[in-house]
């Protein structure tokens, strides 16, 4: 554990260190946006990766956390630092939600992952059709540029607080890996029968790692709506934001603790190369992530993290 | 708001989508009940055999119907490459594989269309477009009716080939019991790629019944990949007959959702039903295995 934390916060002083001497835009973008990356993958790894749950439907996570950021500034006139405590607040409860619906029942496998995918659907479906969502037309947040407004004149302030949540995230995975919480998600993971025989038990084991999974991407909705300031439904409940999550700690590699890094910034960086290359193309992301997704599950099923663990070993 | 006269009009509607969302369902729960794996990559297929059938009929003016005998065997021949070549590599004898694979194949297909297609909706002009046959006190487009007499057949030939046939009877044996069907002499790999290539042929024949009366965009698969998992688990993952009563009954309930709280909110009907049966009832209706 202590050896985890030590090189979380080396991670967390170069890429502070990074951000405070790059000048040009162009790249602090890159750092924000591959954090932000980032820290969907690590907050879906949590529960697929430690807890073998795959959820298709992280966007409902995501778009609860985003909308409660919103709604929280535009019609309640609540401080957005406020707001984003009320933000994870409701993506947990619609983690807790969801994972105690699914968990009873035992749903597993294609079954989770088709509920979750369902859920983000219908969410997606009441955003457009009810009001105080703003409908189809979205939710803008007024342009209030201040520290105490959670508004930053430069990308910098932004990267601080990605990187604060990223960090949080790392943290908590650490400790999945050296707590009994941990030991237990994992022994549900590998084999629920056996988990349960030794005493654990599934059921609070699996909603709580939704919760921790869903508070975070709840958290990465909310910054996304402070950075853009704009929100409408197929932002916030479309399917990429899932896709996204997924892929990132798929490539990288489930279950490990860099590996969500990893991947976040291999397919930023993709996806940068091919911005140059190919110009603004609609779609030629989502091509790439799926091409990229499809290949790393033929060739490496233990992402980039598990070829480097192997060459170690 | 409850009168025969509208309601006997939106439940024929709903009869006509329903035949159609049940034969894509079919395909669905074919492979489901073969390869017990889901295929996410259903709804995406079915808009490439949108696309199929519109190319078709704007570049060399084939009308849908009389593509029919192309664009099936094009997509079984997709759906078997894709098993033997993508999906049977991929797996590593995981199921969490196959659903990644699937889902990647999806991801890879919708976003090609969006860059070659863009995002434009697009339809197709016949000269039966417009034409419509009185049924009672309701007129019925004539597209719908060939949709709905067409989807049923093609329920009815595949349903025939599963019980009757020896490639049915292989299908069967390995959908029950892989291993035995193996020692028997037995292709597993062989049964697995051809029912999911029946599975995207299905999925062929809708399109050329569908688009008709119906359009095509890049995005047009999301929408009936949800309604064609809703119709096979709340038929039984796996079962023939629950997918076409599902589907019927999914068509019906979409119609009258529609009718009553409009578009967008009618579709939560669909929703509902999906997420209550996955929670209480995951065997579905006709299904035997909990």
């Amino acid at each position: 554990m202590k050896r985890d934390l030590l090189r979380i916060a080396a991670f967390a002083f170069v890429v502070a260190a990074l951000a405070a001497l790059v000048d040009s835009g162009v790249w602090l973008t890159f750092i924000m946006m591959s954090l932000y990356g980032a820290l969907l993958a690590l907050a879906w790894n949590i529960l697929g990766g430690f807890g073998g749950q795959f959820s298709f439907g992280h966007a409902l996570f995501f778009g609860c956390g985003a909308y409660a950021q919103a709604i929280a500034q535009v019609s309640l006139g609540i401080n957005p630092w406020l707001a984003l405590v009320l933000a994870v607040a409701v993506a947990a409860a619609a983690g807790v939600g969801v994972g105690a619906l699914s968990f009873r029942y035992g749903l597993k496998g294609s079954y989770f992952a088709l509920v979750t995918l369902a859920f983000a659907e219908v969410f997606r479906i009441l955003a457009v059709s009810v009001g105080f969502t703003g409908g189809g037309v979205g939710l803008m947040v007024p342009l209030r540029e201040s520290a105490g407004n959670l508004q930053f004149g430069s990308r910098r302030g932004y990267i601080g607080l990605v990187l604060g949540f990223a960090v949080a995230a790392l943290v908590v995975t650490a400790w999945l890996r050296h707590s009994r919480f941990g030991a237990r998600l994992q022994a549900v993971r590998d084999n629920e029968d056996a988990a349960r025989a030794i005493g654990v038990d599934p059921f609070r084991t699996k909603l709580g790692a939704i919760v921790l999974s869903a508070a975070f991407t709840g958290s990465a909705g909310a910054f996304y709506v402070q950075v853009f300031q704009y929100l409408d439904p197929s932002i916030a409940f479309g399917a990429h934001v899932s896709v996204e999550a997924l892929v990132g700690a798929i490539v990288g590699g489930m279950g490990t603790l860099w590996g969500p890094i990893v991947g976040a910034l291999a397919l930023h960086t993709l996806a940068e190369l091919t911005r140059n290359l190919f110009g603004q193309m609609p779609g030629i992301n989502l091509v790439i992530y799926g091409v990229v997704l499809v290949a790393i599950v033929m060739f490496v099923p233990r992402g980039i993290a598990g070829i480097a663990r192997r060459r170690h070993d | 708001m409850l009168e025969f006269s509208i309601l006997f009009p939106s439940v024929l509607n709903g009869l006509t989508t329903g035949a159609v969302y049940a034969l894509v369902a079919l395909g669905l729960t074919l492979i489901y009940g073969v390869l017990h794996i889901i295929n996410f990559a259903h709804g995406a297929a079915l808009m490439v055999a949108l696309y199929a059938v519109y190319l078709l009929k704007t570049w060399l003016g084939i009308d849908p119907y009389l593509a029919l005998p192309i664009v099936v065997p094009a997509m079984f021949l997709l759906g078997y490459a894709l098993q033997r070549g993508v999906i049977e590599r991929a797996s590593h004898g995981r199921d969490e594989n196959i659903l990644l694979v699937t889902l990647g194949l999806a991801i890879v297909l919708e976003n090609l269309a969006l860059l070659v297609f863009k995002s434009d909706t697009r339809t197709i002009e016949t000269a039966y477009t417009l034409t419509t046959v009185p049924i009672g006190p309701a007129f019925i487009a004539v597209s719908k009716l060939v949709a709905f007499v067409g989807a049923l057949g093609c329920a009815a030939v595949l349903m025939w080939v599963v019980a009757r046939t020896d490639l049915g009877r292989a299908i069967r044996a390995v959908a029950k019991e892989k291993q035995g069907a193996r020692l028997v002499g037995i292709d597993v790999a062989h049964v697995y790629a051809m029912s999911f290539g029946i599975g995207l042929a299905c999925v062929g024949a809708a399109a050329c019944f569908l688009l008709p009366a119906y359009y095509v965009n890049p995005q047009v698969g999301g929408g009936f990949v949800l309604v064609a998992f809703t119709i096979v688990v709340l038929g039984g993952m796996g079962s023939f007959a629950g997918a076409l009563v599902g589907g019927l009954l999914i068509g019906v309930v979409e119609s009258l959702g529609g009718l009553m709280l409009g578009e967008s909110l009618g579709q939560i009907g669909i929703f509902a039903i999906f997420i209550t049966v996955l929670l209480f009832r995951p065997q579905g209706l006709f299904g035997a295995r909990a």
